[in-house]
């Protein structure tokens, strides 16, 4: 079946145009004259994306179409706004981009049967908290901002939760394959509210117990708000219980305004949230440069390379973390309002394939674990863009695909993978099953 | 679970629905109100790259302009001040570190070259870059050198001078004076700011401080009582040494009795308890509808920021102005007294008023808008602010002022071969602490236009803390200033 792999190759197109005209922008902002040094960089570009679309007409011809330009139009984003920011950093993003393929081709080499995963799921259940909890590990832990999000090794620092977000996922969607239908019929309705049985009730409170230790040791709200909705979400799919989501809502609040209330790093963030204003200058400076940021861009924005990130003539910075946390305000400033909802339409289509995917798939674990990779990464996209907007507090999350950083690329590039080789499957069972029924139609064409 | 999974992206769209609200919310309808908060430096950031336009005498010498420093993303345009401190008032300074003031403030826009949402998106898509437009001013350089010169050698206070015909403001100055070119340094600003408070170099007297009247005010008490028709000038009235207003006695100088005395009399020779007894008859409400015709109470009209502007006019305890209805003492108002407080702006403001036949003219600073192509975009219109009096009361009042300065208290203004009407004002400000506390400090005034028959100019000299009279004081820098704009005619 190569139609799919066809539309791809057209949706290709317009990417790397946007990467190419992004950079000429650039070029003309910061040397005032055209640059080939643009095309080339599309070139290069499309020359990776190619050979990244052959190996998919060879290995997964029948996946999602969508799925991965989608992803490769949020690169692209990123690599401009990076580039406009710092060059090396720029290059250095590249590099992460190439190393993250190659890991995305890796997964789709060595787990084409990915349900070997549920075998293990334990063993990724505790890598997951291990990788969690790394940064508090004397000697490679770091600490940025106060919260516990890194690891150094060496030379090398790295996220440990953009990888521990996959395998958390991986083992919730095999345990509530196995038990979800235990937690739907032994089901009692005390007071008129749908409890989950007691005896599953257990691992449950594990699940929250963890969420809220990792706010404790981690002391990153977004990270644990995270991985506790995506756990919500797929609970939910699973049962189809509203009433167990609402519970651990209950749960999580009370939770999270304890450890609010007494944790002093968790505490600050609250207030900078609510009250950016008492200390301009001091700790409410990021979100406060965040939200003028926005409001320097209007509706059209500056334009490519015309925001302010540092003060004209000296090394102080306008936006803290622009490249990282606060990207989306300088896409905001540089490409105003429409530039904004495009970013964030892009989020929502990819959510979309990755919803379409999880509802094509034919087992309860496929379904249930494109569900939670699909909602890990919408929810990672609302977390901070909330933060930078100021819906939630703001914490050290990163744009899946644009912010810079290597693990948030390579991590996310191994779940896209893992969301291709699910609906690889799912459609050639489906594409099977039509051809069986009703002849030559192929179903997943259309899908 | 399909279903389920459908209500889960559904409730993702919601989420996503609410970011994209904040971002509109942040990046559209509230923008307005974020640029405008004083910790957003990004406004100003901003508008330093683009080179801000020249600001100009009204004879071409230039009072501001810009200069590019640094390069590439770097580049910025920095403020320089060519004549220094001569024109700090009213032109103001525009720098990075501490914002703006005065009439760079309020003329922003045409000097930064603002545009639409709309404009500025066609010039992103030609390539234009965002240019600063220039501002001719009314402001006349010698004439502003002579009043800062003469107010150096007199003490601190302020000197505006307005054409009566247009309103164009030609000088507008006020000592102490600071040196613009100074602003950005952090020590010369805090200084300039906090701790000589009472000297306060920043303020501009001329348009935010008010000073005690005096007899000035008497030609609004005599305009009042002209146009209400409760005088004519030939009308008498018994002038004694003293009258109990109030249960307070209201004397004149050496309580000195004058008898049955017109109003050119009383005005040559400045007889409080004839202007007393004037304010009386005239009463609260036609008193106070003269004052707030000629521009009491209201912010003037002159284009600088509002916030830098005070109002005129009888001060409560709390700063608020009062009105006709607030229990005030007529007759000590009438001589420009008890509390009534006005700015030297206010004071030429009503000179220029009489000075054009009974209509005054909105004061304006700027002359003209000139783009970087050199044409003008904008023109300034003269416009009637009031009309306070009419023609005759006008007239009437011309003539009594000229007796003022032919024969009366205010001598020391005339000007050899041009008739000048003025009138002089000397308000005993004793125990003032901005003075420092002596018993025999003077608000010395003086207000008049010249020439009384054709006037081409009208001024206001105000002088704190001095132990002089406004005839001593006031009125020589009256007559330098409206010589130097006389002459340069």
């Amino acid at each position: 079946m190569t139609r799919a792999r066809n539309r791809e190759l057209l949706a290709l197109i317009p990417v790397v145009l946007l990467l190419t005209a992004g950079f000429a922008a650039v070029f003309a902002q910061d040397h005032s004259k055209l640059d080939n040094l643009s095309l080339t960089y599309g070139a290069y570009f499309f020359a990776v994306c190619l050979v990244t679309h052959v190996y998919l007409r060879i290995r997964l011809p029948h996946a999602d179409p969508y799925l991965f330009p989608l992803m490769a139009i949020l690169t692209a984003f990123g690599l401009v706004m990076i580039y406009r920011i710092d060059e090396s950093l720029a290059r250095d993003q590249a590099n992460w981009f190439l190393f993250g393929l190659v890991l995305f081709a890796l997964t789709i080499q060595f787990l084409r049967d990915y349900e070997v995963l549920e075998r293990y799921r334990y063993i990724i259940a505790t890598a997951g908290i291990l990788l969690l909890l790394a940064p508090r590990l004397p000697g490679i832990g770091e600490q940025v901002n106060g919260a516990y999000l890194g690891v150094k090794v060496g030379p090398i620092s790295f996220q440990p939760s953009e990888f521990a977000k996959i395998a958390i996922v991986i083992f919730l969607a095999s345990y509530l394959r196995e038990n979800r239908e235990v937690l739907i019929v032994g089901a009692r309705r005390v007071l008129g509210v749908t409890l989950p049985p007691i005896k599953h009730f257990g691992p449950m409170l594990v699940v929250w117990g963890a969420s809220m230790l990792l706010l404790v040791f981690i002391r990153d709200l977004g990270t644990s708000l995270m991985f506790f909705a995506a756990f919500l979400a797929l609970l939910y799919v699973a049962t189809g219980r509203f009433s167990f989501v609402v519970i651990g809502m209950i749960l999580f609040l009370l939770g999270a305004w304890f450890i609010v209330a007494t944790v002093p790093h968790v505490h600050e963030r609250v207030e900078i949230w609510l009250h950016p204003y008492t200390e301009p200058r001091g700790s409410g400076y990021q979100i406060l440069q965040s939200i003028f940021a926005q409001a320097d861009g209007g509706l059209f924005g500056k334009g490519f390379g015309q925001a302010l990130i540092t003060v004209p003539g000296t090394k102080d910075t306008m936006l803290p973390a622009a490249q990282t946390d606060t990207i989306y305000s300088l896409i905001v400033n540089e490409l105003g309002l429409f530039g904004g909802c495009g970013l964030i339409a892009t989020y929502l289509l990819i959510t979309a394939r990755g919803f379409k995917v999880a509802l094509l798939a034919n087992d309860g674990f496929s379904k249930l674990l494109a569900t939670g990779l699909t909602a890990v990464f919408a929810i990672q996209a609302f977390v901070i863009i909330g933060g930078v907007t100021r819906v939630i507090p703001l914490t050290g999350v990163t744009l899946p695909f644009v912010s810079y950083g290597g693990s948030s690329i390579v991590a996310n590039f191994v779940l896209l993978a893992l969301l291709l080789l699910i609906s690889n499957r799912a459609r050639r069972e489906a594409e099977q099953g039509a051809t069986h029924s009703r002849g030559d139609e192929p179903l997943g064409a259309t899908a | 679970m399909n279903r389920q999974i459908i209500k889960l992206f559904a409730f993702i769209i919601v989420l996503f629905a609410v970011l994209v609200g904040f971002t509109s919310y942040w990046s559209v309808f509230d923008a307005k109100a974020l640029k405008e908060k004083n910790v957003n430096q990004r406004p100003l950031l901003e508008q330093q790259q683009i080179p801000r336009g020249r600001i100009l005498a009204s004879d071409g010498t230039v009072i501001a302009k810009s200069f590019p420093n640094g390069h590439g993303s770097g580049k910025r345009y920095i403020r320089h001040y060519p004549l220094g401190a001569l024109f700090g008032h009213p032109i103001g300074y525009s720098f990075v570190q501490y914002g703006q003031s005065e009439f760079e403030k309020s003329h922003n826009s045409e000097l930064t070259g603002e545009e639409s949402e709309f404009g500025s998106i066609f010039d992103q898509l030609t390539g234009t870059k965002q240019e600063g437009e220039q501002i001719v001013t009314n402001l006349d350089l010698h004439a502003q050198e002579v009043a800062m010169g003469d107010l150096e050698a007199a003490g601190h206070g302020a000197v505006v001078a307005i054409e009566p015909s247009t309103g164009a403001v030609k000088v507008m100055a006020s000592n102490p004076g600071y040196n613009p070119n100074s602003i950005p340094n952090e020590k010369t600003f805090k200084r300039l700011s906090y701790t000589e408070k009472v000297n306060a170099p920043l303020v501009n007297r001329a348009s935010f401080a008010r000073y005690p009247p005096g007899s000035t005010f008497k030609v609004v008490t005599a305009a009042a009582g002209l146009e209400s028709g409760v005088i004519t000038p030939e009308t008498a009235i018994n002038a004694p040494g003293s009258i109990i207003d109030e249960g307070h006695e209201l004397a004149n100088d050496y309580h000195e009795d004058f008898g049955p005395i017109t109003l050119d009399f009383a005005l040559t020779n400045s007889v409080n308890t004839w202007f007393g007894q004037l304010g009386q008859k005239v009463g609260n409400k036609n008193l106070f509808s003269m004052m707030e015709a000629f521009g009491f109470g209201s912010i003037p009209p002159l284009d600088l920021p509002e916030e830098e502007m005070l109002p005129s006019g009888v001060v409560g305890e709390h700063g608020e102005i009062l009105h006709r209805k607030d229990p005030v003492d007529l007759a000590r108002v009438a001589i420009g007294q008890e509390r009534l407080l006005a700015t030297p702006l206010q004071i030429a403001m009503v000179a220029a008023g009489v000075a054009n036949g009974g209509k005054l003219m909105k004061p304006q600073i700027w002359n003209r808008v000139v783009d970087a192509d050199g044409s003008v975009t904008k023109r300034m219109d003269p416009s009637v602010y009031s009309e306070p009096i009419s023609k005759k009361t006008a007239a009437e009042l011309t003539t009594a002022m000229e007796g003022v300065v032919d024969e009366g208290t205010g001598t020391n203004a005339a000007i050899s071969g041009v008739p000048v009407a003025g009138k002089t004002g000397t308000a005993e400000t004793p125990g003032n602490e901005a003075c420092g506390g002596g018993e025999e400090e003077n608000q010395a005034w003086f207000m008049g236009f010249a020439p009384a028959n054709d006037p081409k100019i009208a001024i206001a000299a105000s002088v704190e803390c001095t132990e002089q009279f406004g005839n001593d004081v006031a009125a020589p820098i009256f007559r330098d200033v409206a010589e130097a704009i006389l002459n340069g005619e």
